[in-house]
């Protein structure tokens, strides 16, 4: 059974010599909710636009639901949605016309379109504003219009570049559901995010991309096994004036009512209660210091293990 | 939705390539129609002062011109000038807006080929030139008698024309990095060349040396060609003006179908 992603060898240099790909492969199972990490001008953007040929690749091959992107791109782009990071349709035309065009670009006529127009137009709370120039939108519906377009023609595989960039947290939140209501009915999935924890929450499997290579390629799951330590924040009942000390782990006094204690893999919690109890703190409430994965991603991505 | 069911429902559209030129005719119709006080008005104005100018007041003085009075000669050059100029700019400039705005990325995304974007440009860009084409001779109509010589040079001329100079302003849209890229060629190269292309003498006014010149500037035969389709005098041969025309058009389409498939100007 094909990949809905196959990618073998990928390489990108751009005219001035710079190498933004340096022979990567990756494969992602259908259906999957995949995340593509990396920080900045580590060859996400650069992988992404070769899959919609907006770049052009130097060497290697890709595959979208099996279809070569050279050989045969009308099939391959037919099932490839892609939501690029910006806002790239036209300002002046109207919401409804946008989704209408690109329906038209691949071959659906406007009579076959107009259905499924209505229904991601009303999902994604834009079919009011359907009338309205694109450039009257606010930013979060300018989003949610790319998010929209991308799946007019209902692709199989749907890849977001930084989807929420600048979304705020209310409007992010419903994105995801969405994101999880269309994977969950079949759409694979593949998420570039610079909220990590958007990509805990949501992806099965992540990639993390740096300098043009994969550095790292496994479920999230099995990834975030990796990290050997958790930062707990205590917020403490009453302030405290000296570090606790707690045999095995280590403690750090941020402020007078707050208590950072790293616990190792393996450790018991309990434990930590039972010491500060003898010591006569009282911890009214705790939660970890960074999002998981964002302490892995930035160990791995700043040459660390 | 399954890829079965996708790719049944893929073929049960038809001809994709087919649905994707006229959403991009369309589209094109849309975009010139939309602001038409920029695009239909300003040659409406600008030709019926050559009328005003050139025709009744300078004309009146110089009397005839090819057995024609000076206002019938010149018309047919105007009306050239009009289709020329419009092709041009109009896929120049929607093209160049187009990956000013990033929006052209929704058909590079899409599985339209490269073919079906050229001729859905070159389509829009015909379609206003033969709008404004149209409106430039109603507007002579007022001026002068005009009797149709030969309606197949008339429509086929029209019809090339507009196509070439589509496919030049293709060209020049896939080239423009600026705003002023898509303005250079209309103002030093285009005017210029169609107003020494004989719109408003006949090169037989010549000298003989500055004749020879003037039949290496391809706007010539356009205009020649045309006004023999409306009044049946022209400076040069049908046959060579077709033959050009054909030539030109043809070279024209390799390249801007070369550059669309090697991604010059909008792919990195």
């Amino acid at each position: 059974m094909p990949y809905a992603l196959e990618i073998n060898g990928l390489t990108k240099t751009y005219d001035n010599g710079f190498d933004a790909l340096k022979g990567i492969d990756l494969t992602v199972e259908k259906g999957d909710f995949f995340a593509l990490l990396g920080p900045n001008g580590a060859g996400k953007s650069t992988t992404i636009g070769i899959l919609c040929s907006l770049v052009n690749k130097s060497s290697g091959s890709v595959k979208v639901m099996g279809y070569d992107i050279d050989q045969d791109f009308g099939m391959a782009k037919r099932h490839l949605g892609v939501v690029p990071q910006e806002f790239n349709f036209n300002q002046f035309e109207k919401t409804q016309n946008i989704l209408i065009n690109t329906a038209g670009y691949h071959g659906i006529p406007r009579a076959e379109a107009m259905p499924r127009i209505e229904h991601y137009l009303k999902r994604l709370g834009l079919w009011t504003k359907r009338d309205n120039p694109s450039r009257a939108l606010s930013g979060g519906m300018k989003r949610r219009l790319l998010i929209a377009r991308a799946l007019v023609h209902q692709p199989d595989l749907l890849i977001l570049d930084e989807p929420t960039a600048g979304v705020d947290i209310e409007l992010r939140r419903g994105m995801w559901d969405f994101l999880t209501e269309i994977n969950n009915q079949g759409t694979t999935i593949i998420l570039t995010t610079h909220y990590l924890e958007e990509a805990e929450a949501l992806c099965r499997n992540v990639s993390i991309i740096n300098h043009g290579e994969i550095i790292a390629n496994s479920s999230t799951r099995d990834l975030l096994s990796t990290l050997h330590t958790v930062t707990f924040v205590c917020d403490l009942a009453s302030p405290i004036d000296s570090v606790p000390t707690i045999e095995g782990y280590e403690c750090v006094l941020a402020d007078v009512t707050t208590l950072e204690i790293e616990v190792d893999k393996g450790q018991s919690l309990n434990d930590v209660f039972v010491s500060l109890s003898a010591h006569g703190v009282s911890v009214v409430s705790m939660r970890t210091k960074t999002n998981r994965l964002e302490e892995l991603f930035v160990t791995m991505t700043s040459g660390g293990t | 939705m399954s890829l079965a069911n996708y790719e049944e429902k893929a073929t049960d559209f038809g001809n994709p390539n087919w649905v994707a030129y006229q959403t991009i005719v369309r589209t094109e119709i849309r975009r010139f129609t939309r602001i038409w006080v920029q695009t239909m008005i300003p040659p409406a104005i600008t030709m019926t002062l050559y009328f005003i100018i050139f025709g009744s007041l300078i004309g009146r003085r110089i009397g005839e011109m090819g057995g024609f009075d000076y206002m019938a000669y010149i018309v047919p050059g105007l009306i050239m000038m009009s289709v020329i100029t419009n092709s041009y700019t109009n896929v120049s400039s929607s093209l160049f807006g187009s990956k000013f705005g990033r929006f052209i990325e929704e058909m590079l995304v899409s599985p339209i080929s490269n073919q079906t974007i050229l001729l859905g440009y070159v389509t829009g860009g015909v379609a206003r030139a033969i709008s404004v084409g149209v409106i430039v001779t109603i507007l002579s109509m007022f001026f002068t008698q005009l009797a149709i010589h030969d309606i197949v040079a008339v429509v086929s001329i029209t019809l090339l024309t507009a196509v070439l100079f589509s496919l030049l302003g293709f060209i020049n849209g896939v080239y423009a990095k600026r705003f002023d890229d898509v303005s250079i060629v209309p103002t030093f190269v285009l005017t210029p060349l169609t107003y020494l292309g004989g719109v408003f003498f006949s090169i037989d006014l010549l000298p003989d040396f500055w004749a020879g010149v003037a039949q290496l500037n391809p706007i010539l035969y356009v205009v020649n060609a045309f006004r023999y389709g409306i009044l049946g005098v022209s400076d040069i041969s049908l046959g060579w003006a077709y033959g050009i025309l054909l030539s030109m058009t043809a070279v024209a389409y390799i390249i801007a179908v070369r550059l669309l498939a090697n991604g010059a100007g909008v792919r990195l």
